[in-house]
């Protein structure tokens, strides 16, 4: 499904702000494959997911999907095969734009745009029906301009877009930092319930090291650019908290010295 | 007090009345040119300042083509054509070679002021209404009216169709939000190029029918038109949520660009009337832009301030003491 083969990344080379982001990242997702990603801040998981994206090119390496190689692509170029909902519940989304305006301009994603009408009638039923399932009274405003909706309801739209034309991937980048934790944990399911119900492959960076291991079917860690950790299987159905900070000590020779993590390790 | 009694004594309110057609007529032409600003720098979030250029540019292309023998309609198709090619220069510049995008503007308006001067050949074109059959003219202001009502309409239909239809919508997603945009596969570069050139060309339309209603294409008739639009589309912008609050829909608010447009005119010939010297026009047309851009700004303020909250909570204080 998903291939990062050997990817480097440094930002501002030669300058004092020198970065190396990304030293020598490898992945393979499989089908059907739900990730998270955790580590402290820096780790580089932000940018592996923007990396995928094609925010920027990489220095170095290859992403594949599907077997195809789309690291020389720009960023709009891959956008057909990509889902992404981001941490702060405006990028997703255009503000000035209704609902309904927001989800035809998704539903169009990697189909060339033309001059027929940007919203058609057919559409507006199945938006609808799909709105309602999300149980947020969003269905009888879809007309109403993003911009008036919360943050939470604006990250649900956000992943009813990303996933409205089924994507061969979904990034999730921190989508639920921003919100308030019941919120978030709402999202959350949601989220868990569309990655189901379509069978889709996601990837989902976290600081919440509960989230991390609760939610899908693997787990890597990264520190420094690299991945440290990668656990499927039984031995993500069975992990906990102290386990995972014990085999990050193990793994990285250090200790995870990063209050956001450990302040979030319990739910 | 006697000068003043003598001044006021000098206005004759029918005059000001009779000039009062010929605002209005003025003011529905450059609210065409606004419905151009409208487009780049509401819709697109894009200061566009080749406008001063592809304004010229229109009225340079019409009336060298008259003066050649062409036919009106053909002067104006190839005047919006030739304001097209200026957008895309301007869009080019920032897509292509990264350049920000008042300084592109900027670029393309100064670079035009040589190609209109190579038009026209010379720096001012007369083209009389007896000597050719035009669209508009100052000599017949209620037909250059209903004319320019006229076409306004038509604009305003293909604008808001084309702002419905899928790409549309993608110029629009483009200038509220460019990283999600990205995200859903639209090329922002295209999108900009595109708006930016139907802006001029736009720009280039009113350009045109401009140099006919007043007779004569100049080199420096595009001079300030960025801040003649602009004052067209937040006086109507302000004027329109005044009125209309949360029902503001996309026709009114383009209705409304065409209605700043005539209002700015309105106030020029006040200003005029009140006989200011016409050598301070330009003045009074920056004061009443400032005034307008400010008066939303202000009114957020009344609202809510740092100001206030040490008003009401003096005013409190004073109560429990």
């Amino acid at each position: 499904m998903l291939e990062i083969k050997n990817v480097w990344k440094t930002f501002n080379k030669g300058t004092v702000n020198e970065k190396q982001a990304l030293c020598g990242v490898n992945l393979t997702l499989n089908d059907g494959d739900f990730c998270t990603v955790i580590g402290g801040n820096g780790a580089g998981k932000s940018t592996t997911l923007n990396a995928i994206a094609g925010v920027w090119p990489v220095d170095c390496g290859q992403i594949l999907i599907d077997g195809k190689d789309i690291s020389a692509l720009p960023e709009h170029k891959r956008a057909p095969y990509l889902g992404r909902v981001f941490q702060d519940p405006m990028t997703g989304t255009v503000a000035d734009m209704e609902i309904i305006e927001n989800l035809a301009i998704a539903a169009r994603r990697g189909k060339k745009r033309g001059l027929s009408w940007g919203v058609k009638k057919e559409e507006k039923a199945r938006y609808r029906e799909m709105l309602a399932e999300f149980d947020l009274g969003l269905e009888d405003r879809m007309s109403s301009k993003v911009g008036l909706l919360s943050g939470g309801q604006r990250q649900a739209i956000t992943l009813l877009m990303a996933t409205i034309k089924k994507p061969k991937l979904l990034l999730l980048d921190e989508h639920t930092a921003a919100l308030d934790p019941k919120t978030a944990a709402k999202v959350l399911e949601l989220s868990d319930k569309i990655i189901a119900e379509n069978n889709l492959t996601a990837l989902m960076v976290t600081h919440n090291m509960h989230d991390a291991i609760v939610h899908g079917n693997r787990l890597i860690m990264m520190s420094d650019g690299k991945i440290i950790l990668d656990i499927s299987g039984e031995e993500k159905k069975n992990l906990t908290v102290e386990h995972l900070l014990e085999m990050f000590e193990k793994a990285s020779g250090s200790k995870l010295e990063n209050d956001r993590m450990l302040l979030s390790k319990d739910k | 007090m006697d000068f003043l009694a003598e001044y006021f004594g000098s206005l004759n309110p029918l005059s000001f009345l009779s000039a009062l057609p010929g605002n209005i007529a003025q003011g529905i032409i450059w609210g065409l040119m606004g419905l151009g600003v409208f487009l780049t720098f509401k819709l697109l979030n894009f200061a566009d300042l080749s406008v001063d250029g592809s304004f010229a540019t229109g009225g340079a292309v019409t009336a060298v083509m008259l003066i050649n023998g062409c036919p009106v309609w053909a002067t104006i198709i190839v005047a919006i054509l030739a304001g097209l090619a200026a957008g895309l220069v301007t869009g080019l510049l920032h897509t292509l070679l990264g350049i920000p995008d008042i300084l592109a503007g900027i670029l393309t308006q100064i670079a035009l002021y040589s190609i209109n001067l190579n038009i026209m050949g010379k720096s001012n074109l007369p083209i009389s209404y007896r000597n050719y059959t035009l669209v508009v003219s100052a000599s017949n202001i209620n037909m250059a009216i209903l004319v320019g009502l006229g076409i306004c309409a038509i604009v305003i239909a293909a604008m808001y169709w084309y702002f419905g239809t899928e790409q549309g919508s993608t110029i629009r997603a483009t200038g509220s939000n460019p990283a999600m945009s990205k995200a859903q596969g639209i090329n922002i570069n295209f999108t900009k190029v595109i708006a930016l050139a139907l802006s001029n060309g736009l720009v280039a339309l009113s350009g045109s029918l401009f140099a006919q209603y007043q007779g004569f294409a100049d080199i420096n008739m595009g001079r300030g038109a960025i801040v003649i639009g602009l004052a067209a589309v937040i006086i109507g912008e302000v004027l329109g949520e005044a009125i209309f609050r949360k029902h503001m829909n996309f026709i009114i608010r383009m209705l409304f660009v065409i209605v700043g447009g005539i209002l700015y005119y309105i106030a020029m010939g006040i200003v005029l009337w009140l006989k200011m010297p016409t050598d301070d026009t330009k003045l009074f047309t920056a004061i009443i832009v400032a005034i307008f851009l400010a008066v939303p700004y202000l009114q957020k303020k009344r609202k809510t301030s740092f100001k206030k909250v040490a008003k009401m909570n003096a005013k409190n204080a004073q109560k429990e003491g």
